[in-house]
Parts: structure tokens; C-alpha cells; sequence
């Protein structure tokens, strides 16, 4: 997508938007990653608060519930020093029939300087940045299947805190690939960062069709697809697929696709686990691994507290 | 006009703040400049308390306008600041903005009985009302030029460079 570059990095090389990992340089990921580095210090201190974004009005626009990612961009805007304004879109406005440009136009008077924004539509945080003033920054916090860029950013820091370098790692997706935009955002990362072995493992029903095309190796048998990696990333497998016939029941996707003890033993045994969560113990992941030694998910809610800081300073910046 | 070897002026500063510093005072280099001129003035003293660095970076008042540095440097203070003196440390002294945010970045860790400030040069041009406790030397600075401190094997040294 040609069109989010030119969007997204201005032509003095900045982060104006940050709409998908598609198309960052590997300079400027590393450029958030570095940045983010300074911000974990801040969550350990007494005063937890930098004033790098004092003055500035930070509008979280979710037309999609999500309690847990809105409140990550909420604490990572406060700690900057924002103001932090939430709107739970989804029961408000649309529901009396106004566009979503209408909504945004509107906020943006009330002196928007950011918005954070979720949305069901894949491209709707796009077609928001492409009409916003000059200097209003948007963030994509997930739109439909597309991306999910912040997440993507995280699991990026995650894995180098833990691995340092990524030009040597096997790194395996598992579960739901085709509904996930959590997935494409890491692939798009993970394979600019230079990943030479990037592989996605899930049911023939949950791959999308000619995902090779992105530089991944697809397996249907985790045992096989799991072997030797460094990195394994379990995406979680969202309810309502069950009802769709992708699959038979959440207990046939556990014993096939489930990360356990066993299938994990066939990984590196220094091999990292992920998820972006919320996990559904039991359905994709086992709780003696989610809680398990090889298990960094808390690190990663913490970490991605830090890289929210780092994209939002850098887009308050212009 | 010469430029002042910098390893001569840490040692005067050293003699000149010997014996006028509490036992227990915490000093804290401002990276990067100041971080080095610490470890200097910190061993020369004998300190007991560990030295502390300072990152201003996430308090500076040009943010808006320059973004934030690529540098992945944290403020590392391994000692509580609630009740104690602080000495901070910079290699130079230009308008004082630089101390502004390192003292608020301070009061992030607690709140100090005092806080004094040495630094190396100053080139006396100030813009806030900061001034040092403790002084290298007064070195007169062009408005187009910097004058900037490297540290070369260990080696400190003072340059003047003309500003791109």
C-alpha cells in the first residue's frame, strides 16, 4: 500500500501517522524500538509521568469495544502528559447515523491533537489520517483484518529484549492467521527486521490463501511447524469463529493447535512464548505454559506500554 | 586563544568542592558530557555513594521543535534521593535549559535536601537564573559556535565547532 507510506512517514523521513507496519523502514522501527527503550525507565520511577506531550489532547475513537487496548494508549498518553479524551464510538454517534468523517471533523474542532483509533472497517483509520489538518497525528489500534501496528511494534521490542538480534531467528505464528491483524502486522515487522525463517502454522481454514507471498512457510501440523524455533507466537482464537464451520469446537483446536508443554518441548528450550491477549486458556494456550518459564505475555503488556510512549512522543513531535 | 585542558579543570574542581559536600552526597552525571566529567570528580573525591547518570531528553523544553534524541540512554540513579544532597554535574554551561530539565527529571526520583551544581565551563550566555556552585572556567563562546567536550580513549578534550 504505497498510499499509507507517503501517509504515514513524511518526506523528511518523520512518523506522521502510524497506520500499518507495512512499508516502515527497518530504520524507523528500530527508531521507535530505541525510543521506547527510554520510556520503560519511566514506569519504574516514583513519578511516572513525562511532560513531553503537556497540552495536547489525545482522543481515543474506538467504533469497536476493546477495553484493554484503549486503556494501554490511555495510560501510555497520561504518563506522556496528555490530555486523555475516550469515546466509545460504537454507542454514541454512528448509532444516531453520522458518518465517520462527520465524527471526526467534529472532534478535530473540539482541538484534537491525536487520534487513536479502532475501527471494524479495514482502511478506516487511513481515510481518517488522508482528511485531518496538517499536524493532527492518527494511530491505528486495529481496523478489521488489517493491522494492528502498536501490537505488531511491541512483540517487535519484546523479541529483541529477549533475542537481540533478528537476523539468526525461526519464528512460528499459530492459531487464527486469516482473521488476525495482529499477524499481518508482525509479518510485515518481523520480515523487514530481517527474520530469515518466518513460518505460520494453523488449519487449512484459518491460512490465508497465498500467504507465501509475504515470505512465510505455512504448517498444518504444529509439531512439525513448532521444530526449533527461537519465537512462538500464539494469536488467540476469537469465539465467534466457532460458529462459522472454520471449526469443529474449541477443544479440537486445543488438541491440535494448543500450545502445551509437549508440542512447546519440540521449540528451542530457550524459545520465547507470546500472545497478544486476552488468552482463552484451554482453546489456543495451556495454562503451565502461559504461566510457564518460556512465558514473556506479562513483559509484553508492560513493554507495550513503553512503545505506545515512544510512537505517540514521536508522532507529538511534529 | 587556547582552550583549557579539561582533566586540569576536573581537578580543580575537585580540590575546590573537597570537604564542601556532605558525607553521604549523591552526585549525578549529566549524560553526556556531564556523565563523564562525574566519573572524574566522583573518584577524585572518594565518594561512597555510587554515581548516578541523569537523562534530560524526556524533559526538555525543545521538544516540539526537534523531536526527540535517538538515544536509548535512561536516567540511572542507584541511591534514594528523598533527603539527600545531590551534586549534579555538566560538561557545559550555555543557557541553562539543560539543568532545567535535569532538575525536574530529578524530582521524578524524590525530593532532594539540596541540590548543588558543578560543571566543567560556562560560556556565559545563560537564558534561566542557574547558576553553578562550582566552576572549571569561563570560556568566551561565538553565537555560531559550540563549545563541546569528547572523550577520546579516555581522554577528555574541549573543541570549539562552528555550528552547520
Amino acid at each position: 500500500m504505497n498510499g499509507s507510506r507517503d501517509l504515514q512517514v513524511g518526506p523528511d523521513g518523520r512518523l506522521r501517522h502510524l497506520l500499518t507496519t507495512e512499508g516502515l523502514s527497518a530504520d524507523l522501527i528500530r527508531r521507535i524500538l530505541d525510543t521506547a527503550d527510554q520510556f520503560v525507565g519511566v514506569s519504574e520511577r516514583d513519578v511516572k509521568k513525562v511532560p513531553l506531550l503537556r497540552g495536547k489532547s489525545v482522543f481515543n475513537v474506538f467504533f469497536e469495544g476493546s477495553t484493554r487496548t484503549r486503556t494501554t494508549f490511555e495510560i501510555a498518553a497520561k504518563r506522556l502528559s496528555a490530555d486523555v479524551i475516550n469515546l466509545n464510538v460504537a454507542v454514541s454517534s454512528t448509532s444516531k447515523g453520522e458518518t465517520l468523517l462527520d465524527t471526526v471533523y467534529n472532534l478535530q474542532a473540539m482541538d484534537a491533537d491525536m487520534f487513536v483509533v479502532r475501527h471494524g472497517q479495514s482502511g478506516a483509520p487511513h481515510l481518517i489520517a488522508r482528511h485531518v489538518k496538517p499536524g493532527v497525528a492518527v494511530i491505528n489500534a486495529g481496523d478489521g483484518r488489517h493491522a494492528h501496528p502498536t501490537q505488531g511494534l511491541l512483540d517487535m521490542y519484546t523479541i529483541r529484549h529477549y533475542k537481540k538480534d533478528f537476523t539468526a531467528l525461526s519464528v512460528a505464528i499459530v492459531g487464527d492467521i486469516l482473521h488476525s491483524r495482529v499477524a499481518r502486522s508482525q509479518i510485515n515487522a518481523l520480515k523487514t527486521l530481517g527474520v530469515p525463517d518466518l513460518r505460520v502454522i494453523g488449519p487449512k481454514t484459518l491460512i490465508p490463501t497465498a500467504v507465501e507471498r509475504l515470505g512465510v512457510r505455512v504448517f498444518h501440523d504444529m509439531a512439525q511447524g513448532i521444530q526449533g524455533c527461537d519465537v512462538v507466537i500464539m494469536l488467540r482464537l476469537q469465539n465467534e469463529r466457532m460458529n462459522g464451520a472454520l471449526l469443529p469446537s474449541a477443544a479440537e483446536f486445543f488438541k491440535c493447535y494448543g500450545l502445551t508443554v509437549e508440542k512447546l518441548a519440540r521449540a528451542k528450550p530457550d524459545a520465547i512464548v507470546m500472545h497478544p491477549g486476552p488468552m482463552n486458556r484451554g482453546v489456543e494456550i495451556d495454562s503451565a505454559v502461559a504461566d510457564g518459564r518460556q512465558s514473556v505475555i506479562m513483559p509484553q503488556v508492560t513493554f507495550g506500554i513503553a512503545v505506545r510512549m515512544a510512537v505517540m512522543s514521536m508522532l507529538g513531535s511534529q | 586563544m587556547p582552550l583549557p585542558d579539561p582533566e586540569q579543570l576536573v581537578r580543580a574542581l575537585a580540590e575546590a568542592m573537597r570537604g564542601r559536600i556532605a558525607a553521604d552526597a549523591g552526585m549525578i552525571g549529566i549524560y553526556t558530557g556531564g556523565a563523564w566529567v562525574a566519573e572524574r570528580l566522583h573518584r577524585a573525591l572518594g565518594l561512597a555513594t555510587p554515581l548516578g547518570f541523569l537523562a534530560v531528553t524526556l524533559h526538555r523544553d525543545d521538544f516540539g521543535r526537534i523531536g526527540l534524541h535517538r538515544e536509548s540512554r535512561r536516567s540511572q540513579i542507584p541511591f534514594a534521593v528523598d533527603g539527600r544532597e545531590i551534586v549534579l554535574v555538566d560538561d557545559v554551561l550555555h543557557t541553562g535549559r539543560t539543568i532545567r530539565a535535569a532538575l525536574n527529571e530529578l524530582f521524578d526520583f524524590g525530593r532532594p535536601k539540596a541540590v548543588r551544581l558543578a560543571v566543567l565551563a560556562e560560556r556565559g550566555t545563560r537564558e534561566l537564573p542557574v547558576a553553578p556552585d562550582w566552576l572549571g572556567a569561563k570560556i568566551e563562546v561565538r553565537s555560531d559556535e559550540d563549545l563541546v567536550l569528547s572523550n577520546e580513549n579516555g581522554k577528555l578534550r574541549l573543541a570549539m565547532v562552528t555550528r552547520p
